[in-house]
């Protein structure tokens, strides 16, 4: 198993209070993220565990793209993936953000 | 709140995800869940055969509220790793049915006396065979034991993988079975006996004699299941609802005893029958032709009357 | 060990045990101590479909009726669960199932029961059987596995030779004694050098209700997390409630 982590800071931190989440489902072709809202400031944390390797170049793209978009300060994120494609990977982590902020 | 469709009254049981299922058929905003994701209570085992792993090792295990009453509830996630059982989501169930055994009563705030079991799964997971098969007997002993301590065990079996292997024995176990027609249960799933006895044993691309031999309707009709749900949260809610207004079997001397009776019956009666179509017609269902496409209320209404398919044997 | 080898050796004194052709064992013997010993099992490596099931759990139920404490032995050498589409049509699940409930209710009502494997155990028939008795014994040589390994390689898509590597760093997939052992599933290896009449005593002595195995692979470390999680489980639905009680 391919370990990555990345440490960023967001804009801003991700509004809303609710204090965790998770979405999706460890499958083939999927993946499973969990979000817990841990961390200081605008920093956040996203902890990858994924079978596939030599693809950490498209996770950090991926992952920066998300971080520009979403600005999810204070979130702590974990992946448990199955091998999603990265638009859905994208998708997740967008829907995750959204769930965190939402009323 | 962010919407998810699937969760509502009238969404698909079997598209939806554990926690879709979770969120959909317990009385909204009531589920409590133990050893949720955020503590990471995974597979030890995965990892040596370079396998991702699930924060809730694909089942969640909590308590909740069912139209205000109390109940335990285990949901395992048929997309993840076939829903088996490994060492640690067996390990899951098992708690809860022995704090269920070990509960001194229905009492407001106390341990609930009724677990459902949203079964989805096909058996034991190979990657952890022993600890999978060991988790299934174990679970079999505690059923046993909680229902003789006056727990209600429910299975609810309407999700893709169904209830084969131990999942198939664990829901023969409980006191009552809910199922939907696209539920199927049994032992050896039909690409197992394909391989290992041939395509004329069973052709399992067959999706008709596939759903005829371990379907929802089948099982429903031969007394293989206790109620039958249309396929979604509030058809799983009210069909659980009805059977949990009746006594459920104890589990006694005299439970094993007519169970006896009741398949030995079943045995010399269907036994020689070649097909689900004669079976039915066997049991008197003059229908028997029309059932496979039959909608689920008429259908209902023809098992409700059939005395094979409504007993207290199990 | 043969059936009628492993047979002497339990009931020197005398047994009333029949083996059909099916490879059905039935039939009653006498222990050490002069007190009968009901006997069920399914050996001639035959897998069991529900014709199997039902007699062996009349016997069981018919011992449990009786009211007294008569111990039961479940001998097994068999190879899983029946594979026909017939036995499945008709809802194999209950009759395996059925089996086990009656072998769990003896026990809860006061009668020992053993397990003993001489020979094959896999998967269904092994749940029905020698998995639902208080303690699991096996004599060398005895092979219990969930599924051999080539038919476990061919479903996970690994090589035969890679499971047989992985097997070697943990017992928690691979067949055998000495993994179903360090699991807690096996209390004991027997020894076949030794009469077994003196063993079973020994074992039925060890017998109880209570179902200690995720305890024991736990102490073997075989299973490292089950027993914990189990009780976590118990903490948190009993921690829950102290919650609501204070609110």
């Amino acid at each position: 198993m391919e370990m990555l982590k990345v440490q960023k800071v967001a804009k801003r931190r991700a509004v809303g209070v609710r204090e965790q989440g998770i979405l999706g489902v460890v499958a083939s072709g999927n993946l499973e993220v969990l979000f817990e809202r841990v961390v200081p400031g605008t920093a956040c944390e996203i902890e990858i565990a994924t079978p596939m390797k030599g693809y950490d170049h498209i996770w950090q793209a991926v992952l920066q793209d998300f971080i520009d978009r979403c600005s999810p300060g204070g979130l702590r994120i974990t992946i448990n993936d199955g091998g999603a494609r990265p638009d859905t990977v994208a998708l997740r982590l967008m829907q995750g953000v959204a769930m965190m902020e939402a009323e | 709140m962010m919407q998810d469709i699937a969760t509502e009254r009238k969404s698909s049981w079997l598209q939806a995800t554990a926690r879709q299922r979770v969120s959909g058929f317990l009385d909204k905003g009531t589920f409590v869940e133990f050893l949720g994701p955020s503590e990471r209570v995974q597979s030890p085992h995965l990892s040596l055969f370079d396998l991702p792993r699930a924060f809730d090792d694909g089942v969640v295990v909590g308590r909740g509220k069912l139209d205000g009453k109390d109940v335990l509830l285990a949901a395992q996630e048929g997309k993840f790793m076939g829903g088996t059982f490994g060492e640690v989501s067996g390990a899951k169930i098992i708690g809860l049915l022995r704090a269920a055994r070990d509960s001194d009563g229905d009492k407001e705030g106390g341990v609930p006396k009724t677990v459902l079991l949203l079964l989805d799964s096909g058996g034991v997971r190979l990657q952890e065979a022993n600890a999978g098969e060991l988790a299934v007997s174990e679970i079999m002993r505690a059923i046993v034991e909680a229902r003789r301590a006056g727990v209600t065990v429910l299975a609810l079996v309407g999700g893709t993988s169904g209830a084969f292997g131990g999942a198939g024995l664990i829901s023969a176990t409980c006191s009552r079975i809910v199922i939907s027609e696209a539920g199927r249960t049994g032992v050896s799933g039909p690409e197992v006996i394909e391989t290992n006895k041939g395509v004329e044993e069973f052709d399992s691309s067959n999706k008709s004699l596939v759903w005829s031999v371990d379907g929802g309707k089948n099982r429903r009709l031969i007394g293989g299941a206790d109620a039958f749900a249309p396929d979604t949260m509030d058809g799983f809610r009210t069909a659980t609802l009805a059977v949990l207004d009746r006594v459920a079997p104890p589990c006694t001397l005299e439970t094993l005893q007519a169970e006896h009776g009741r398949l030995a019956a079943r045995q010399d009666k269907l036994g020689a029958c070649s097909d689900a179509v004669s079976m039915w017609k066997t049991l008197g269902i003059a229908e028997a032709e029309a059932i496979r496409d039959m909608e689920d209320s008429d259908f209902m209404r023809i098992a409700d009357q059939l005395k094979e398919a409504n007993h207290d044997a199990r | 060990m043969t059936l009628d080898e492993i047979l002497i050796s339990l009931f020197p004194n005398s047994h009333e045990i029949q083996v059909s052709k099916g490879g059905l064992i039935t039939g009653t013997g006498k222990l050490r101590d002069g007190r009968a010993i009901s006997v069920i099992g399914l050996g001639n490596g035959e897998s069991m479909g529900t014709a199997a099931a039902l007699p062996l759990a009349a016997q069981v139920i018919d011992v449990i009726s009786r009211g007294r404490d008569t111990p039961i032995l479940v001998l097994v050498d068999l190879l899983g669960q029946l594979m026909a589409r017939r036995d499945e049509m008709i809802g194999l699940n209950e009759y395996l199932a059925h089996l086990a409930k009656c072998l769990i209710l003896a026990s809860q009502s006061g009668h020992r029961t053993v397990g003993l494997e001489y020979g094959k155990a896999s998967a269904g028939g092994f749940l029905a059987t020698a998995l639902a008795t208080e303690i699991f014994v096996a004599l060398p040589g005895a092979e219990p596995a969930v599924m051999d390994l080539p038919s476990m390689a061919r479903v996970t898509k690994l090589p035969e030779e890679k499971l047989k590597e992985l097997a070697k760093s943990t017992p928690v997939f691979a067949p055998g004694v000495d993994s179903m052992l360090q699991m807690g599933a096996l209390a004991q290896i027997w020894d076949a050098n030794k009469p077994l009449d003196e063993q079973l005593e020994v074992t039925l002595k060890n017998a109880s209700a209570k179902d200690i195995r995720d305890q024991l692979g736990a102490e073997r470390k075989g299973r490292p997390m089950a027993a914990l999680v189990a009780k976590r489980v118990i903490a948190a639905a009993m921690g829950t409630a102290d919650d609501l009680a204070t609110a």
